[in-house]
């Protein structure tokens, strides 16, 4: 910890509240870890003995970030991630809250394993961490896992990772029996048949690198059954990670409909395209992989709408002897949670998106998805919060980077805007000097 | 013997990765620096000494017996001490360790890399690994530029030129990197090229590579100068991607009946090793249309052109 739990005072801040719609300059107020209040003109006056008083000079005070899909390597993978690491790069990246996911080894689909998981992030990490539990025992994909226990347990949502649910009677059960305990399934929509043995999008530039494609198809048709599961069993289901615009379509109808859907896009298919892979280039390798420019263009757009609802890091961490292969020998995924908020903010620099719309998909949406109480700058929240400085210009250098894994694919990237100032339940927990 | 070189054609990158990249100057280069190693082959004497004190590694994570044999033949002729490495892909986890390998083999300086390699962009994770040059003998489904070479070669030799003609490409388009090497080359040199396959064998995009598309094998020979068959490898005849050879052979397969749609001086090709009765025909693969043979011959003088081009820009040269 780098301070303890002094009340801080930011002022001269640009308060963005996406909760409730909120961005107007003033000041807010932190105490006994939890917002006090945010409003123009606290004053330095009007705050308790001892207050650290942080000038923010115009800098951008919001919700910390929530990552909603993040690969922690505890317990099983460890020399990939920890909790620890994992939370030091969060930290650095102005994310508060890790939502982790069951893929371990052992897979977290017993309760002990919540607890577990619990245990280590109390002790190891600098973040709020919650799991997420497998949907199916031993992510198999054929029995639901103790759903009401794991949920009592502290699990957060229900997922597989990245493995998709190909029986669509476990799926329906699952969706049905969930609903009663009121969680949300989230689901990696990729039918495996489908994706064979493709490493990158399908089309021409796959074809060109003699790479065998992913088509399209194989997250739609998933998506789209889950859909008319959904419709049969009403139950909250969210799409893990959508990558092209008939994956919107799918999406649209079923938000006309009426249904509980919502859906992720992680920050790689919304600022990289197909094109990134150039060379081979394994660190551009993802699960679902990269499209082409105008779905990453679609999905852009979706997020601006709204139709989209999280953006979430899909951290991968991946070491250097599973990289450096032949791109279809390969492993996928690439570290993103210590980079989701400079990537994104390139969105908004650009005009493609609003800022608060962003850190709305980053924080305040995940929170009400998932039941958690951050996501907001009301005051009684939790004082989890980020400053941003917007216009920093800086390049990105792997080396750097907190996660133990260095597979970005945004080495040597130039930045504009980071966070500066991290603060989880009323501690700072990383200061960018 | 050392003869004296009328082409002083030298290759202005380090590495041969693939067609793609060559420009129209270098392919004439290296084919006509060829032509002069198909002399040199013919005769009794078929060394020089160009290549003397360096090092040639071939390295073969796939089986293969004319390419491998062919860049031996074109490394010892040129004066080259060549060392055969055989990795078969069960003994190597697949490619764990070919960073490893690679640099195991960089540090016993050898000048030339020769490899091939099961899975698309290998051979140039090699080549940024090592510090000699790296020639690409076939990497997965991306491209094998030598075969591309040699079939120009024994084209160019047979029809005068390439610009103008008509290639009908039949076959397993989708797996195959003589395909792409070759769609890339002839368009290069100004040739028509016409793909034929069944949808299943034809990657998603293949009319933007600057080809006709065909699914039907009449129409595709309509007017060909040159047929030009693929292999269709073993476990994808039955029912994968097509339903069996039978009813491959019936549609895809080259016979006689086929080939008359072409011209009557059209020219028959295959990269071999031929599954005859599948894709082709024997008394078409055997017969007087056939060129199979010779491009064997071309593929060692068209590796003894790339060789030397290459070797022109290494250290010392």
């Amino acid at each position: 910890m780098l301070s303890d739990r002094r009340p801080i005072l930011l002022t001269n801040a640009r308060i963005v509240d996406p909760s409730r719609d909120l961005d107007f300059p003033g000041d807010l107020l932190i105490a006994d870890g939890t917002i006090r209040e945010a409003k123009r003109g606290i004053g330095a006056a009007g705050v308790p003995e001892g207050t650290e008083v942080v000038d923010c000079r115009g800098r951008v005070v919001a919700p910390g970030l929530i990552d909603m899909r993040a690969f922690v390597g505890e317990p099983g993978a460890e020399h990939r991630e920890t909790i620890a690491s994992a939370s030091q790069a969060a930290a650095a990246g102005g994310v508060t809250t890790i939502v982790c996911q069951p893929d371990t080894t052992p897979a977290i689909d017993d309760p002990t394993m919540v607890d577990f998981v619990q245990r280590r992030a109390r002790d190891t990490g600098i973040v709020h961490v919650h799991p997420m539990a497998a949907l199916t025992k031993g992510l198999a994909g054929e029995e639901m896992t103790e759903i009401g226990l794991l949920k009592a347990a502290g699990a957060v949502a229900f997922t597989d990772g990245l493995k998709s649910v190909t029986n669509a009677q476990v799926m329906r059960r699952a969706l049905i029996y969930a609903s009663d305990f009121d969680v949300l399934i989230v689901h990696h929509t990729e039918d495996p048949a489908l994706v064979g043995e493709g490493v990158m999008n399908e089309g021409e530039f796959a074809a060109r690198l003699g790479l065998i494609g992913v088509p399209k198809a194989a997250e739609t048709i998933m998506l789209e059954r889950d859909v008319r599961l959904v419709a049969l069993t009403g139950g909250r289901y969210h799409a893990a990670s959508v990558t092209c615009a008939d994956s919107l379509d799918v999406l649209r109808r079923a938000k006309d409909a009426g249904l509980t859907v919502t859906a992720s896009a992680s920050i790689n298919h919304l600022t990289l395209n197909e094109n990134d892979v150039g060379s081979y280039r394994t660190f551009y390798k993802m699960e679902p992989p990269l499209r082409a420019e105008d779905d990453r263009e679609a999905l852009v757009e979706a997020l601006a709408s709204g139709l989209i609802d999280v953006v979430m890091s899909d951290h991968n961490p991946q070491d250097v002897e599973v990289k450096r292969l032949p791109f279809a020998e390969a492993a996928a995924g690439a570290v993103g949670i210590e980079t989701m908020l400079p990537a994104g903010l390139r969105l908004v620099h650009n005009g493609e998106i609003k800022l608060i719309k962003l850190l709305h998909a980053m924080s305040t949406k995940p929170a009400e998805l998932l039941g958690l109480p951050g996501g907001t700058l009301r005051p009684g929240a939790p004082a989890d919060v980020v400053v941003v400085d917007l216009d920093e210009p800086w390049i990105l250098d792997r080396d750097n980077l907190k996660s133990k894994c260095r597979n970005t694919p945004f080495d040597e990237a130039r930045m504009q805007g980071r966070a500066v100032r991290t603060i989880v339940a009323g501690r700072t927990v990383y200061e960018y000097v | 013997m050392n003869i004296a070189h009328k082409s002083t054609f030298v290759l202005s990158s380090r590495h041969l990765l693939g067609i793609e990249g060559l420009s129209h100057a270098d392919i004439v280069g290296l084919l006509d620096l060829a032509e002069e190693f198909v002399e040199l082959n013919r005769q009794v004497e078929k060394k020089t000494a160009s290549l003397r004190g360096r090092t040639l590694i071939n390295m073969f994570f796939e089986a293969s017996t004319r390419t491998q044999a062919s860049f031996e033949l074109a490394g010892k002729r040129l004066g080259a001490d060549v060392m055969n490495m055989s990795v078969s892909s069960s003994s190597i986890r697949k490619g764990e360790t070919l960073i490893d390998t690679a640099v195991t083999l960089n540090a016993m300086h050898p000048d030339i890399i020769v490899m091939r390699h099961h899975a698309s962009g290998a051979v140039e994770l090699l080549s940024q690994k090592v510090d000699c040059s790296v020639i690409n003998a076939g990497d997965g489904q991306h491209e094998h530029p030598t075969q591309a070479l040699l079939d120009a070669l024994t084209i160019r030799r047979n029809k005068g030129a390439i610009e103008n003609l008509t290639v009908a490409i039949c076959g397993d388009i989708l797996h195959s990197r003589v395909a792409r090497s070759n769609i890339i080359l002839l368009n290069t040199l100004g040739a028509r090229v016409r793909v034929v396959a069944p949808s299943t064998l034809l990657p998603l995009g293949i009319e933007r590579f600057g080809v006709e598309v065909t699914r039907d094998m009449r129409e595709g020979l309509r007017g060909a100068d040159i047929v030009m068959m693929l292999r269709l490898q073993r476990e994808r005849m039955n029912g994968s991607f097509v339903p069996s050879t039978q009813e491959y052979f019936a549609y895809f397969g080259l016979d006689q009946k086929k080939l008359a749609f072409a011209k009557p001086d059209a020219l028959v090709m295959h990269p071999g090793p031929m599954n005859r009765g599948v894709e082709i025909d024997s008394i078409v693969a055997d017969g007087a249309q056939s060129l199979i043979r010779e491009q064997v011959e071309m593929g060692v003088a068209v590796r003894m052109a790339v060789l030397e081009a290459l070797s022109r820009n290494l250290p010392n040269a």
